[in-house]
């Protein structure tokens, strides 16, 4: 009886401050767990409870809140699981079911695009030719740079590097569907997204030779690039740790009322570390306008994915969180542009992040540290690579539509051998940051410590060029 | 009498009446922030902490304010009424996780908001580790200064509360003094909390600041109601004295001051009492110079003895003023154990075994 009272009250209560909204759902929200409890006991034993308005859309939006809460017969509910209702069948669900989500593409290998796909995201209907071979010349600079330091590295010019064979569409396609203003937290096998951007081979190779004119003043390895002006944030080597920060800057750009959403690449090895769950939590439950990009490439240096996770993927796990998710072909350019392009849509429009799962295969080894053939058959990088390749299937289908051929494959590649020669060789010449920048940037002032240790660093530097007394 | 015993005993006079104030003085700094007599209320330490959140809250769109439990005032109250008075979008609850919530709040901070986070307890704060040290304390190293998480702090309550036993009185400073980048806060009483936190809040650095629980409720004073900061990286003499430093920070300052009490009443001892207030970066300065003047020195702390700041400390100590040094530096601390419940008061650096130190420092 008091629960009926105390529901009756709140109807009137909600019904009266809200006759002329729409959507009842979200006042209702607002309520405690108790409070919805009695107000559903309420609506549901009155169905035709005196009703202060005939608006036929209050009336459909409490229709929907009946049709939520008289799930059961049951009347309790739990803070935990509001509106589960209850079964007598003892049933588990599969944690390892039969099927799989499906895996979202526009282009076969071949460079076809199928009949069946909708106008909203046909590229012949929604690209300009123009941005569709720049899109495809992108990916070959990613390819050719990738190639050349990786060379570079071997030849004992720079220390290290990481490519990203195989994973151009990935770095391209989504690099493309957003803007500049869209922030990055990436991992470290998106130099695409960088080079679609604007970061020029020279900003490359000044970090990867470590010299005073990149910003980091050559303090971290090769490929931990960073870039205020395009809004990507520098790369750190601690895996997964960019993605609940990821989180949190989206969580601003929602106070400030930005226009823009950030986005968030890691692999399907980091999406193993507490970081992702938390990260992904954290966006679900605070509302935070980030789309987190999964490069879901097969390997974890040596480890496969059937060693990393046993669930379906990682567009799996979305729905434990309450995110929206989806899997998507990563080495279909199109797939990936249109995919991420609706991503940012939604995403704008209703500030919850989202989940994308790019399926695609590393087709390098995972730096120069490593040596693939120690823990994978040459021809199983040959049939990924190859016949999967993101950078085939593109050049058939711009073939197709007469903007590109071998010829013009051939000679953009020599040019850009060329740039990208001549930037390593200016890096390499450049002179490195000078000694004292070693204490600078570890608080926003030097610090007293930090003052005298530097003060004993260059003591003992003039000590060792004039030896005083050799007693 | 030794001729090295007379050598220090002629630079400790030099010292004494060479410089007679030295370290942080808090009224001075509050005064000439405030006039001669500001508004003052009598406030516990977490009434203080409420009202410098509430502060930085006022003073700036972009503070906010989260953590575990934060919305309904958190567990020790530092965070009552924040929500209805600032809106559930800058004062809210977060899951329950706190490398989220570093991570979360590096991510606020890296686009210039002040993001004030809550550790429900230090002794939980090891999940976030990883996030503080490996990418809060490096964020502006590492990219050259384009990208910083300046305005990150992170509160936690910290220190014995006489019930915790091993996961609710930790004082985990020493593991983030050994960070390069971080800055590492801890308040003795609710006048320097509010100056500390405010500062804390606004320093463009990450900074952790500890706050000591057993104060929340037992420590008061009349602090002033308008906005104020005191300088970090500075120690405060909290009392003058030329026999002994002793050396401490947060709740062990209290106990440092009874011992001075004890001391002159019972050996006529005039001892220094110095709160170090930040220990990361501290103030050797002032500490070099107290110990220059009186030749002995007690470090205390309620941390593990082993690598504790403590160890920092006297190491620094005895490079900067060996000559001028009476005896060995010593320190009383918590023993090398997890923190006990049942023996807590003979774990803990009680003002009866800092005093017995001071006694065999002085006869040493």
């Amino acid at each position: 009886m008091a629960t009926w009272k105390h529901g009756w009250e709140l109807w009137e209560r909600l019904t009266e401050r809200n006759m002329n909204k729409k959507n009842l759902l979200f006042p209702l929200r607002s309520l405690s767990c108790f409070d919805q409890l009695c107000l559903k006991h309420c609506i549901r034993s009155q169905p035709s409870a005196s009703r202060k308005t005939c608006n036929s859309e209050f009336m459909e939006s409490r229709r929907t809140l009946l049709r939520r809460y008289s799930a059961s017969s049951s009347e309790y509910y739990f803070p935990g699981a509001i509106g589960a209702p209850y079964t007598d069948k003892l049933e588990l669900i599969a944690g390892e079911k039969e099927g799989r989500i499906p895996c979202f593409r526009i282009m076969n290998e071949l460079g076809e695009v199928s009949s069946a796909i909708e106008k909203e995201y046909h590229p012949d209907h929604q690209v300009e030719p123009s941005m569709m071979t720049s899109m495809y010349q992108h990916m070959l600079k990613l390819h050719v740079m990738d190639t050349m330091l990786y060379s570079a590295q071997r030849q004992g010019r720079i220390s290290f590097c990481m490519t990203s064979f195989g994973e151009e569409a990935t770095a391209i396609g989504s690099a493309a569907a957003l803007e500049t203003a869209d922030v990055i937290f990436g991992q470290y096998r998106e130099q695409g997204v960088l080079l679609w951007r604007g970061f020029t081979y020279r900003d490359f190779c000044n970090q990867c030779c470590g010299n005073a004119l990149e910003p980091a003043k050559g303090r971290q390895m090769p490929v931990h690039y960073g870039s205020k002006e395009l809004n990507f944030v520098t790369i750190s080597s601690p895996l997964a740790t960019q993605i609940p920060q990821a989180s949190g800057y989206a969580y601003g750009m929602k106070l400030s009322r930005s226009k823009n959403i950030t986005v968030c690449y890691f692999g399907e090895g980091a999406a193993s570390e507490g970081d992702f769950h938390a990260a992904l939590n954290f966006a679900a439950t605070l509302e935070c306008p980030v789309l987190f990009v999964c490069r879901n490439n097969g390997y974890a240096i040596s480890t496969p994915a059937k060693e990393q996770y046993r669930g379906d993927g990682i567009a799996g796990r979305g729905l434990a969180y309450g995110i929206d998710s989806m899997r998507v072909d990563g080495n279909d350019l199109w797939a990936v542009y249109f995919a991420v392009k609706e991503a940012k849509r939604r995403i704008l429009e209703t500030n919850r992040p989202l989940l994308l799962e790019l399926l695609t295969y590393r087709g390098g080894h995972h730096s120069t540290s490593d040596d693939s053939s120690r823990y994978r058959q040459k021809n199983e990088i040959e049939l990924y690579s190859e016949r999967l390749s993101p950078l085939r299937r593109m050049k058939h289908f711009l073939a197709f539509r007469n903007c590109w051929n071998d010829e013009m494959d051939e000679k953009y590649i020599e040019e850009q051998r060329k740039e990208l020669l001549t930037a390593l060789e200016e890096a390499e010449k450049a002179p490195k940051a000078p000694l004292e920048d070693l204490f600078n940037d570890v608080y926003d002032q030097l610090t007293p410590n930090l003052q005298r240790q530097k003060t004993m660093l260059f003591e003992f530097l003039e000590r060792q060029k004039r030896p005083t007394h050799s007693s | 009498m030794h001729f090295r015993l007379m050598l220090g005993a002629s630079r400790r006079w030099f010292h004494a009446t060479a410089q007679l104030c030295h370290g942080l003085q808090v009224e001075q700094t509050i005064q000439q922030q405030l006039g001669n007599t500001p508004e003052r209320a009598r406030m516990n330490l977490f009434g203080a902490i409420n009202q410098a959140l509430a502060t930085a809250l006022e003073t700036n769109d972009r503070a906010v304010v989260f953590g575990e439990d934060v919305a309904f005032g958190g567990v020790f109250r530092c965070t009552t009424e924040l929500q209805q008075r600032f809106g559930s979008h800058r004062v809210f609850n977060t899951p329950l996780s706190e490398q989220g919530i570093a991570g979360f709040g590096i991510g606020l901070a890296v686009q210039g908001f002040h993001a004030i986070a809550e550790i429900q307890f230090a002794d939980y704060i090891f999940p976030a580790f990883d996030q503080l040290v490996n990418e809060a304390a490096k964020y502006r190293y590492r990219s050259g200064g384009l990208f910083d998480c300046g305005g990150l702090t992170v509160r936690a309550p910290c220190g014995a509360v006489g019930h915790g036993g091993l996961y609710h009185s930790q004082s985990p400073e020493s593991y983030f003094c050994h960070t390069p980048g971080l800055k590492v806060v801890v308040p003795r009483d609710p006048i320097r909390a509010k100056g500390l936190l405010l500062a804390s809040i606004r320093d463009p650095n990450p900074v952790i600041f500890l706050e000591p629980k057993i104060l929340y409720r037992s420590s008061f004073a009349h602090v002033p109601l308008e906005d104020y900061q005191l300088p970090l990286g500075k120690a405060e003499v909290v009392q003058s004295g030329k026999d002994i430093t002793l050396i401490g920070w947060g709740a062990q300052v209290q106990i440092l001051c009874q011992v001075a009490e004890l001391a002159k009443e019972k050996m006529n001892l005039s001892c220094e009492v110095v709160d170090m207030m930040t220990l990361l970066p501290y103030d050797l300065e002032t500490i070099a110079q107290s110990v220059k003047k009186t030749g002995r020195v007690l470090i205390s702390h309620e941390a593990p003895i082993t690598n504790g700041l403590g160890a920092e400390l006297a190491a620094a100590l005895q490079e900067q003023c060996f000559l001028y040094l009476e005896a060995p530096i010593f320190r009383i601390c918590g023993y090398d154990t997890p923190f006990p419940l049942a023996n807590e008061h003979y774990y803990l650096p009680s003002v009866e075994k800092c005093l017995d130190a001071v006694q065999q420092l002085i006869h040493y």
